[in-house]
């Protein structure tokens, strides 16, 4: 089984001014196959240096990731990954970013477009394979990041906040979209946020990191994700019990910036 | 009225109207459009196409108007006309300085006062040096008896009955050709000699000579007639000298004192001092300085003729003022010449005439048309891009002859005649001529810089060995001007194409490298993060992510780099070659082709209009994405 197993793992940096910063302190945490995992924390504890480290970007100065076995060093194309921004090349077309990653691969041409076809039907794109992707709008940019990632086939999908730059309404249906392809694909899903209602409704497991350093605070379990799959997410949202997760979380964040805030005061 | 002259007054007529019409259309859109009453707004600076026009037609009209070619089209014998008065003008010009026409002094009075000055400032520096009284009894007599002398010029007692008859002789004379002037009686030579000028001589600006010299209207043959008369009574005025008997022998006598005085065994300070009494000898000694009153009656005379000239000049004169401006038409010894911008300001219809010269294949500029085409074997240019060496790699060696003389061919030798262009071939026209020349220096130059410069660029933005290496070479280089290091690339690559592409390519590498080296830093981590969890190998990033992220700054350099080649590349053809556009102007400008510097310099304009809008285009279909990632 193709697990996700963070050992013991230790990230320090090194300032310029020779100062040691300790980003993540014994992390350890096994995520199984077809998990749903979102990681929320307040901003400086470690999240995304946690996601460059499953990525492969950044190389732990301890400890180590290992995905199905295999000890992660260096980018690879098992483990996908969805920006921010998107990151789209933006010199491409949407059918050129999607196939990227096939033709880097140099699969058969025919074969790339019957899959690209595939893909932009099920992120909601069909008929804008020739449309450059600068005159999309943020929504459907983050639409053809995915098609692009998920189109090699990952074993796991690491999303970097990649909801943070939208408005309200495109990200409760792109927030639809993730659940539906998580469901569909069975891929295991790791997502970086900020908003704790994101956290709690693409999360069927629920870090919460605090700060300084880095570190695991808090695990939840949580049942929205399935719900989300059957019922209207708004409906979730107002659910009570959702209500009372998100308090508390809330509650644990705002105390955790308080402190620093102290900290540095 | 020639064709050409209808020509030049029909397009400046077109210009007029259309620069005034466009004016009026323009003042009154701005009258449609007072609904917008945001300044500063810049959609206001959009369209415009007519101000585009009426800016061309300004460009246009200046360029005719102080060329004076609507001048020649619409006067055409005013230059002829004004050749004459010029010829007038300059006869009579030694006899009117010495009076205060045009100066302000008389040029006696100016020259009492000047060299009065100097020997007052003689005597008091003969005053300060430290001579001693032997010395001194020697200078100071001197010193008085040349004032005397130089002071008695202005005393009427002092001037021979003689030169007042001569002076007298002359007024009447000026005075006979004035009223030979003001009758307006020409003879019948003169009469029947403007017929034979109008039937024989070329008109003005046609064949070699600027203005045609002689009269083609009655109102030049006026002054045609007396032009020549009046130059001889100049010349015999230039003669009479305020010189009696007296005088001469005075002067003669100082100078011998002096000159014993210089070359005597007196001291160095002594003989220093005499030369400089020598110097003011000599300026005073030719009796230019006259009693006050005595030149009157030719003054009277000179501004009595100047009147009758000016008057009879008529319309000519407004002509000359307001019909070409900026310079005026002088008359030489033996021939008329515009001056000003007349001159340095070709005419728009001679350049055109130049243009269509120098297009000309068969006669084009110093044994090359400006722009053509040959018919040339395409086994030459197999020649130029197949390297010889190519047939010694072939196994085997060349043939020797054997006893009989024969030689056999091999496959060896097969390769090199088709490595050295040694095989019949079809011809296929190539373009030629110094334009193409030019463009082709560019071209080449630009294509080494960047087929070196980019890789490099991209190297240096994305490794630090690469940066720190490579940058003190082109840091060094780069800020020296491209002209700087002309003398030394042409002596090295010879002056001939390939030290002219070097230097050009050294210009447009140092640019790509910057360039692409700019484009690189600027990628964005997260599309280089996104290319490798893509499963991307390192070149492919390079090539599919880096490169076309660098695309924008590498064609801003590629832009940037022509203008900077086009500029470099006419110096360096100025400096040394035998074609090109720069080697054209150069030529011209040491003949003092005025037109043909002009020439160059539109065709230079509107090549460098021409790359641009190419980049303009090029940038808009390649880069569409720029600054909107």
């Amino acid at each position: 089984m193709s697990d996700l197993i963070a050992d013991n793992v230790n990230m320090t940096f090194t300032t310029p001014n020779g100062e040691a910063v300790h980003a993540l302190k014994d992390v350890s945490f096994t995520l199984k196959q077809g998990e749903l995992l979102s990681v929320l924390g307040p901003s400086g504890c470690g999240k995304t240096t946690l996601l460059n480290l499953i990525a492969g970007f950044l190389r732990p100065t301890g400890g180590k990731f290992t995905l199905a076995g295999q000890e992660i060093d260096g980018p690879g194309v098992e483990r996908g990954m969805v920006f921010q921004q998107g990151a789209l090349f933006e010199w491409l077309t949407v059918a050129q970013n999607v196939d990227f990653g096939l033709r880097m691969k140099k699969n058969s041409k025919a074969d790339n477009r019957r899959k690209v076809e595939e893909w932009l039907d099920i992120v909601g794109l069909q008929g804008f394979g020739d449309t450059p992707t600068y005159q999309l709008s943020g929504g459907m940019q983050q639409r053809v990041a995915l098609a692009r990632c998920l189109i090699n086939d990952p074993d796991l999908i690491l999303m970097d906040e990649p909801l943070g730059a939208l408005d309200a309404l495109t990200r409760e249906k792109m927030q639809s979209l993730v659940l539906k392809i998580w469901k569909e694909t069975g891929k295991t899903i790791m997502i970086i946020t900020h908003s704790v209602e994101e956290a709690l409704l693409l999360g069927e497991r629920l870090f919460v990191m605090a700060p300084r350093p880095g570190r695991l605070h808090k695990e939840y379990e949580l049942p929205f994700a399935e719900w989300g799959l059957q019922q209207d997410l708004r409906e979730v949202k107002n659910n009570n019990e959702f209500s009372q997760v998100r308090e508390e979380i809330l509650t644990m964040i705002w105390n955790m910036e308080e402190e620093i805030m102290g900290k540095t005061a | 009225m020639s064709l050409r002259a209808l020509l030049v007054g029909g397009v400046f007529l077109v210009l007029l109207f259309a620069l005034i019409a466009t004016t009026i259309y323009g003042r009154r859109l701005v009258r449609h459009e007072k609904t917008d009453t945001v300044f500063g707004n810049p959609e206001k600076a959009l369209g415009g196409w007519h101000w585009v026009i009426s800016g061309v037609a300004t460009i246009l009209l200046f360029w005719l108007y102080f060329s004076w070619d609507a001048a020649r089209a619409f006067f055409p014998n005013a230059a002829n006309e004004l050749c004459q008065v010029a010829k007038v003008e300059s006869a009579v010009i030694p006899m009117r300085t010495v009076f205060p026409f045009e100066s302000r002094l008389l040029r006696g009075t100016n020259m009492l006062a000047r060299e009065g000055a100097q020997l007052e400032r003689l005597e008091a520096v003969a005053k300060n040096t430290n001579f001693d009284a032997a010395e001194l009894a020697q200078i100071q007599p001197l010193i008085n008896r040349l004032r005397t002398v130089f002071i008695g010029l202005a005393s009427p007692d002092n001037m021979p009955d003689s030169i007042a008859d001569d002076i007298q002789n002359i007024a009447s004379r000026i005075d006979a050709l004035t009223k030979q002037l003001d009758s307006e009686n020409l003879s019948a030579e003169s009469l029947s000699a403007i017929e034979e000028a109008r039937a024989t001589q070329p008109g003005w600006g046609v064949g070699t000579t600027e203005i045609p010299v002689l009269p083609i209207t009655e109102r030049g043959a006026w002054y045609n007639e007396v032009a020549k008369p009046l130059s001889d009574i100049s010349d015999d005025y230039i003669k009479i000298r305020n010189k009696s008997p007296e005088f001469i022998a005075e002067t003669e006598a100082l100078s011998d004192e002096i000159k014993a005085l210089s070359t005597g065994a007196s001291s160095d300070a002594v003989k220093n001092f005499a030369k400089q009494l020598s110097k003011l000898l000599k300026r005073v000694d030719d009796g230019v300085i006259f009693p006050p009153g005595a030149l009157k009656p030719v003054e009277t005379s000179l501004a009595q003729f100047h009147d009758v000239q000016l008057a009879k000049q008529g319309s000519l004169r407004h002509i000359d003022t307001f019909a070409m401006p900026g310079g005026r038409i002088l008359s030489g010894n033996t021939a008329c010449s515009e001056q000003g911008s007349g001159r340095w300001l070709p005419k728009p219809s001679d350049t055109l005439a130049s243009l269509a010269q120098l297009g000309n294949p068969d006669i084009g500029f110093k044994g090359a048309p400006l722009l053509w085409f040959k018919q040339k074997p395409i086994a030459e240019m197999v020649a130029f891009f197949v390297p010889d060496w190519v047939a010694d790699l072939v196994p085997g060696a060349y043939p020797r002859h054997d006893s009989d003389g024969n030689i056999a061919i091999n496959f060896k030798t097969k390769v090199l005649n088709v490595a050295t262009g040694n095989f019949s071939s079809p011809s296929v026209p190539v373009p030629m001529g110094h334009v193409w020349d030019s463009i082709l220096r560019v071209v080449a130059g630009l294509f080494f810089g960047i087929l070196l410069g980019v890789p490099l660029g991209l190297l240096m933005g994305l490794s630090r060995f690469a940066k720190g290496f490579f940058d003190p070479l082109i840091e060094l280089y780069r800020p020296v001007p491209p002209l700087a290091w002309a003398p030394l690339i042409l002596t090295i690559f010879g002056i001939q194409d390939d030290g002219k592409i070097f230097l050009l390519f050294m210009v447009a590498f140092a640019i790509m490298v910057i360039s692409a080296r700019t484009g690189a830093t600027g990628t964005q981590l997260s599309k280089i993060h996104a290319a490798h969890s893509l499963g991307a190998s390192r070149w492919q990033i390079v090539r599919n992510v880096i490169l076309p992220n660098s695309l924008p700054e590498i064609l801003t350099g590629i832009r940037i780099a022509i203008g900077v080649c086009w500029g470099t590349l006419v110096a360096a053809e100025m400096l040394a070659g035998t074609t090109g556009i720069g080697f054209v102007e150069n030529v011209a400008r040491k003949q003092s082709q005025y037109e043909i510097i002009w020439i160059t310099i539109i065709i230079l304009g509107l090549l460098g209009l021409l790359f641009d809008i190419i980049m303009r285009w090029v940038i808009t279909k390649t880069i569409p994405w720029r600054g909107k990632g």
